[in-house]
């Protein structure tokens, strides 16, 4: 009876004994940081004391909200363009490429991703300036007489962005593709259903799961990355993790910066609750 | 037979690795604390890190210098706070902000009878912020201007002697803006005819327009490397707020790259070096400072591979091709032209930097 008891104890035991590293590890490097901004974003950067006023300038200053909004249009176009161009090569990977040459391509589809982020980055740059490869190409061919501005845009940050999402898209979607049991194709043919069809009401929404993680990663790494829109956008728009880094260079004002940051959560929180249906890890 | 034993039981395993890791970390703690006293450490600016410029000293006094790089005096002054005392030795700061590290206690006086003072450029001693309370906290080791930053064969060198050429049409998607709040402002207030150091809040809206202009003339809004490499590469053709930290530095590979002093003048900007108050190596940190405030120190850090900038000192032993890119022999007619970085209180400050943010915005 006791020795049942006991190892009913440890049963229950294990479970929390195995979790507990990643339990900890979020509790130090999450939640304690979390607590210690959102205690920071309530404090006032002159002084010290209880403030609302961090937050307040957010909703206040038309500046700092147009970063908000600029972040979440060149987050959904970027999420949007990813999707779009990572799904059919997503598909063609995993359905037209044999079944031997799929590791390879694979591996030569996020060949990029070996590069540095910053190089990666510049190098865009390089191709797209007034000077650069696009530019030469089309003046050369005599297409266009002067440069177009293809480098600093908003254009720039979106395609150094998209460069670097379809990859992540792509492998999110395939694994998702390559899970997909043929007997689902069959049987709609089966059914009278031509490839269309069975794309549009069988592929594509037992795939939507994998696109969602996909694009939901892309939208949280989208929307929090700095380097991007630093390097390819020309400051000539502020996104939110622009503005971030602005409050912390001359000024330290850890404060306003740790209160910008909660907004940004904020809103990805949103996002996942939005896409949260489709984030389970369990298929149905 | 025991020592099989021992080895097969998990518990004494686990007691024997605790013991060779306390072992380990006490011999790595006591060689810290020897490594400690012959290190040096200093939170510094780029052109500091340059080798050329540390191996000279450390090989002299036989020391490790170990670096850490930061942008912006708020984050250099964060790192301190998180920092524990006596973590650092020496600290590079923009000459402005020494009164900033000052406040909060972090600095220790120089001995000015120990450095070379009375052979520093008169103009660049900056006795309004190096001075606190009547006790020297900093000592300006290189300075420069944020100015005008040019390629010569682009444009019209004359037109560059005037500012209202940043904001003409003829240089419309030409030109490149610095990413620095206080400097640029500084300028765009030379512009509207205003002195930097009477900047008040009342100036913010004519300065404001002012920067509107500028933005509209402009293709980006830079940092160091995006604006540097912009010039470089022909993507832009002027830079406001470069000079010969830009420049200098390309000076070999694209001498068509120049700098000019307009006639409204421009703004001077200038960074100092500081002794921490709990140094635990005051001597050694002193000595590092009397090296870089040498004639050797001087010339390498004035053409440290980060950036090119002058020498605070008169006697920087540079060559005479260095002292041409530099400008060496114009200086006093350039800095009887330039006025100090603004220097906001906390509040105009935070104003400014919004100011910026909204001019950044503008489409």
């Amino acid at each position: 009876m006791s020795s049942t008891a006991n190892s009913g104890r440890a049963g229950r035991a294990l479970p929390w004994a195995l979790v507990t590293p990643a339990l900890g590890w979020t509790l130090l490097f999450f939640v304690l940081p979390f607590i210690a901004m959102g205690f920071s974003s309530l404090t006032a950067h002159e002084g010290g004391g209880f403030t609302l006023t961090n937050y307040s300038q957010f909703f206040t200053n038309p500046s700092y909200w147009q970063a908000m909004v600029n972040s979440l249009q060149v987050t959904a176009i970027v999420t949007v363009v990813s999707v779009l161009l990572a799904y059919p090569f997503a598909w063609i990977l995993a359905e037209q490429v044999p079944e031997r040459w799929q590791r390879l391509a694979l591996m030569l589809a996020v060949l990029p991703f070996w590069t540095s982020y910053v190089v990666r980055s510049y190098s865009w740059l390089l191709v797209l300036a007034q000077n650069g490869v696009i530019n030469r190409a089309l003046t050369g061919s005599g297409l266009i007489a002067e440069p177009l501005q293809l480098a600093n845009t908003r254009l720039a940050t979106v395609t150094g962005f998209v460069h670097f999402f379809v990859m992540l898209l792509t492998l999110t979607i395939f694994a998702n593709l390559k899970q997909l049991s043929p007997s689902y194709r069959k049987a709609a043919a089966d059914l009278g259903a031509g490839p269309v069809r069975t794309f549009l009401h069988v592929v594509l929404p037992l795939t939507l799961p994998g696109i969602m993680v996909g694009a939901f990663l892309t939208f949280v790494l989208c929307i929090g990355d700095y380097i991007t829109p630093q390097i390819l956008g020309g400051n000539n728009e502020l996104l939110m993790p622009q503005l971030v880094m602005m409050q912390i260079g001359r000024r330290g004002d850890f404060p306003l910066a740790s209160a910008l940051s909660i907004i940004l959560m904020a809103v990805v929180t949103i996002a996942y609750l939005a896409c949260a249906r489709w984030l389970k890890i369990e298929r149905a | 037979m025991s020592v099989k034993s021992a080895s097969g039981n998990p518990l004494s395993v686990l007691k024997r690795h605790l013991h060779a890791a306390c072992a380990a970390t006490a011999l790595l703690l006591g060689a810290g604390s020897l490594a400690e006293a012959a290190d040096l450490n200093a939170l510094i600016w780029c052109d500091h890190s340059d080798p050329a410029l540390l191996q000279p000293f450390e090989e002299a006094n036989n020391v490790k210098v170990n670096v850490k790089e930061f942008e912006g005096t708020g984050a250099g002054l964060a790192i301190v706070e998180q920092s524990q005392p006596g973590d650092w030795d020496v600290m590079v700061i923009d000459s402005i902000d020494v009164p900033r590290g000052v406040e909060k206690g972090l600095f220790e006086p120089l001995p000015e009878d120990k450095l070379p003072f009375a052979d520093l450029f008169p103009q660049v001693k900056m006795d309004g912020s190096t001075v606190v309370g009547g006790k020297r906290y900093g000592i300006t080791e290189k300075f420069g201007y944020n100015t005008i930053g040019f390629n010569k064969t682009k444009v019209d060198p004359a037109d560059m002697q005037s500012l209202a050429s940043l904001t003409s049409d003829k240089y419309k998607g030409k030109v490149a803006i610095y990413d620095y709040y206080l400097p640029v402002i500084g300028m765009a207030a030379l512009a509207i005819g205003k002195k930097t150091a009477d900047l008040t809040e009342a100036d913010l809206p004519a300065l404001k327009d002012e920067l509107l202009k500028m933005k509209a003339n402009a293709k980006l809004v830079g940092e160091v490397t995006a604006s540097q490499t912009a010039l470089a590469t022909g993507e832009v053709d002027i830079l406001v707020g470069g000079g010969e930290w830009v420049t200098a530095g390309l000076a070999k590979e694209n001498p068509a790259l120049d700098f000019s002093i307009p006639k409204e003048g421009a703004v001077l900007w200038s960074q100092s070096l500081a002794m921490f108050k709990d140094s635990k190596n005051k001597d050694l940190a002193l000595k590092f400072i009397q090296y870089i405030m040498s004639p050797e120190g001087q010339a390498r850090l004035a053409t440290s591979s980060c950036y090119w900038g002058m020498p605070a000192n008169t006697k920087a032993a540079l060559t005479d091709d260095q002292k041409k890119v530099l400008r060496f022999d114009e200086q006093p007619g350039f800095l009887a032209r330039a006025q100090a970085y603004p220097a906001p209180n906390a509040d105009l400050d935070k104003k400014m930097q919004d100011m910026w943010t909204e001019m950044l915005q503008a489409k």
